[in-house]
């Protein structure tokens, strides 16, 4: 063995295989191979109910799935005996209704995981929170709670939090999908920078400019399976399914 | 995406050798904490049950109150007692809603108006959740009796069921104010934009959801007055309570209490298990919403 790090580039960050969910009767994602390569950036698009959020919260172990595997650096995570908390510990997740915790100031909510489950002390928290906020021109809002801040800084907070733990990968669940337009820019503005700084990144998103622009790989899903999946130039210029065409047409009318 | 084809696609699938030796492991964990629970619980219960049945006083104990002959025979007296009692929380509960109901929408009127009913329903709530409710059972029993009033029941468990429906009746407006309270104002704002007046949105809108979010603590309370309609013992109501220590003040044995306990719990019980399913339900449904 040459070492994990050798180990692990020479393995896909996160591998997903014949990925089903269902609720009850209905088939909610059926049959979805996916794999992220370390630095990719994936957008997931497709209608609402195709399946986008769900799949993100199965792979972040929130729901329970119904057939196949995933693997997260070369671990396989769906198995029921793993330890979920480990994995989620190497996973950072973003929702879009923000869900900050709205009893704990900015500070401690970016704080919090840091210290209760990455075990560093509230000096070494504290300051690598303040950085982040920093970065994210929220320097001055750390000592606010939640609901003083506008919703486009609540998501900015939301994104800081999750990345605080240093996570090996970024699940953005339709994170511009409740802020108004003008804000949305802002938050774009942050998971681009995260892009182009290498951040591994997997983002259910309506926002196809952004797509077209950042993702490595765009995804499209439709009732619950990846119609069409490839580079955004060839999924945006010339997709091949006429489902897809069909989608981008209602999306992008001015196309 | 249509049911049929979704259908199609469920027929279609067969489950994976990887999923299925997952499952076995999901029903392995299963079976491991049924089996955890159930021994803990036996373990807890024998353990109890050595410490109580071990106590120097228990051979006295369960002559006194866990005595066969006596519970056989102060069985008829005290079903015929616990009549009364079911027919008191029947009747009490249906005006306590009503009254619980009455006072919260006093209290949430805003008319100039109604001022007086609002104040007088602050001071409603206020007093009779400060009284105990045997204080108040024993002055409405023995007091209102003695006023010699025309044309008024002077009949004990009358006044003893008024009693027992003004004290819960505070407690259960209070409930409801919470419920109604707890709807958000954005309820109102729509229900006005459509036109409706204010007591419309109330009895529309606001009433019926909040409502439905109460009937848990709601339950929760009825469950309660179940049990406190035993009271009205208090005041010489022949009742499954009063049966008892009849009883016992004769025989000298207790073992009638432990009957109309048992007799409590067989009641209590079937409405404390509603509640919980009630609660979960929907609690899961307001989950599913947020998802």
């Amino acid at each position: 063995m040459t070492g994990p790090t050798a180990d692990r580039q020479s393995q896909p960050l996160l591998r997903v295989a014949n990925l089903r969910k269902t609720y009850g009767d209905r088939v909610v994602l059926d049959d979805i191979d996916l794999t992220v390569e370390q630095h990719d950036v994936i957008c997931l698009i497709g209608s609402s109910g195709s399946g986008k959020s769900t799949l993100l919260r199965c792979l972040d172990l929130l729901e329970e799935i119904d057939d196949g595997e995933i693997e997260l650096e070369g671990r396989e995570v769906s198995d029921p005996l793993i330890d979920q908390r480990a994995v989620r510990r190497r996973i950072g997740m973003v929702f879009q209704a923000y869900n900050l915790f709205p009893h704990l100031s900015v500070l401690d909510n970016v704080t919090l995981a840091p210290r209760r489950v990455h075990g560093l002390s509230r000096t070494e928290a504290e300051q690598q929170a303040h950085e982040l906020l920093d970065r994210f021109g929220l320097a001055d809002q750390a000592a606010k709670h939640p609901d003083r801040l506008s919703g486009g800084q609540q998501q900015r907070v939301a994104l800081v939090r999750a990345l605080a733990t240093r996570p090996a990968l970024l699940l953005l669940d339709e994170i511009t999908a409740a802020l108004d337009p003008e804000l949305v820019g802002d938050v774009l503005t942050i998971v681009r920078d995260l892009a182009a700084s290498g951040t591994t990144m997997l983002l259910a998103t309506h926002e196809m400019a952004f797509a077209r622009d950042v993702a490595t790989r765009v995804c499209f899903l439709d009732g619950g399976r990846i119609l069409e999946s490839g580079p955004p130039e060839q999924v945006f210029s010339e997709p091949r399914e006429e489902r897809t065409r069909q989608f981008l047409r209602r999306i992008l009318p001015e196309a | 995406m249509g049911p049929d084809r979704s259908a199609d696609r469920a027929a279609a699938w067969q489950p994976s050798d990887r999923e299925l030796e997952r499952r076995a492991v999901r029903r392995r964990q299963r079976l491991r904490s049924i089996a955890i629970s159930t021994g803990l619980i036996l373990v807890a219960a024998v353990v109890l049950s050595l410490v109580v049945t071990g106590s120097p006083g228990w051979p006295r104990f369960r002559e006194t109150f866990l005595s066969w002959p006596d519970a056989k025979a102060s069985f008829p007296q005290i079903l015929d007692g616990f009549w009364i009692n079911v027919k008191l929380f029947m009747v009490c509960e249906v005006c306590i809603l009503v009254l619980g109901l009455a006072v919260a929408l006093a209290r949430t009127a805003r008319s100039p108006w109604l001022a007086p009913v609002r104040v007088a329903a602050v001071v409603y709530t206020d007093l009779f959740r400060g009284v105990p409710t045997i204080l108040l059972i024993l002055m409405l029993g023995f007091g209102v009796p003695a006023l010699r009033l025309q044309g008024l029941p002077t009949d004990e468990l009358f006044w003893a069921g008024v009693a027992l429906v003004l004290s819960y009746g505070a407690y259960v407006a209070e409930v409801f104010r919470a419920g109604i309270d707890s709807i958000h104002p954005s309820q109102v704002s729509s229900a006005v934009a459509l036109g409706l007046s204010r007591p419309q949105a109330l009895r529309f809108v606001v009433v019926p959801q909040g409502v439905r979010r109460v009937v848990p603590p709601l339950l929760n309370d009825f469950v309660s007055l179940q049990k406190d309609t035993a009271l009205v013992s208090a005041v010489a109501v022949f009742d499954a309570v009063f049966a008892a220590r009849d009883y016992t003040a004769f025989n000298f044995n207790y073992t009638p209490y432990v009957v109309v306990a048992c007799f409590f719990v067989a009641l209590t019980v079937p409405l404390a298990r509603f509640t919980d399913w009630l609660q979960r339900r929907w609690l899961e449904r307001e989950r599913a919403g947020a998802l």
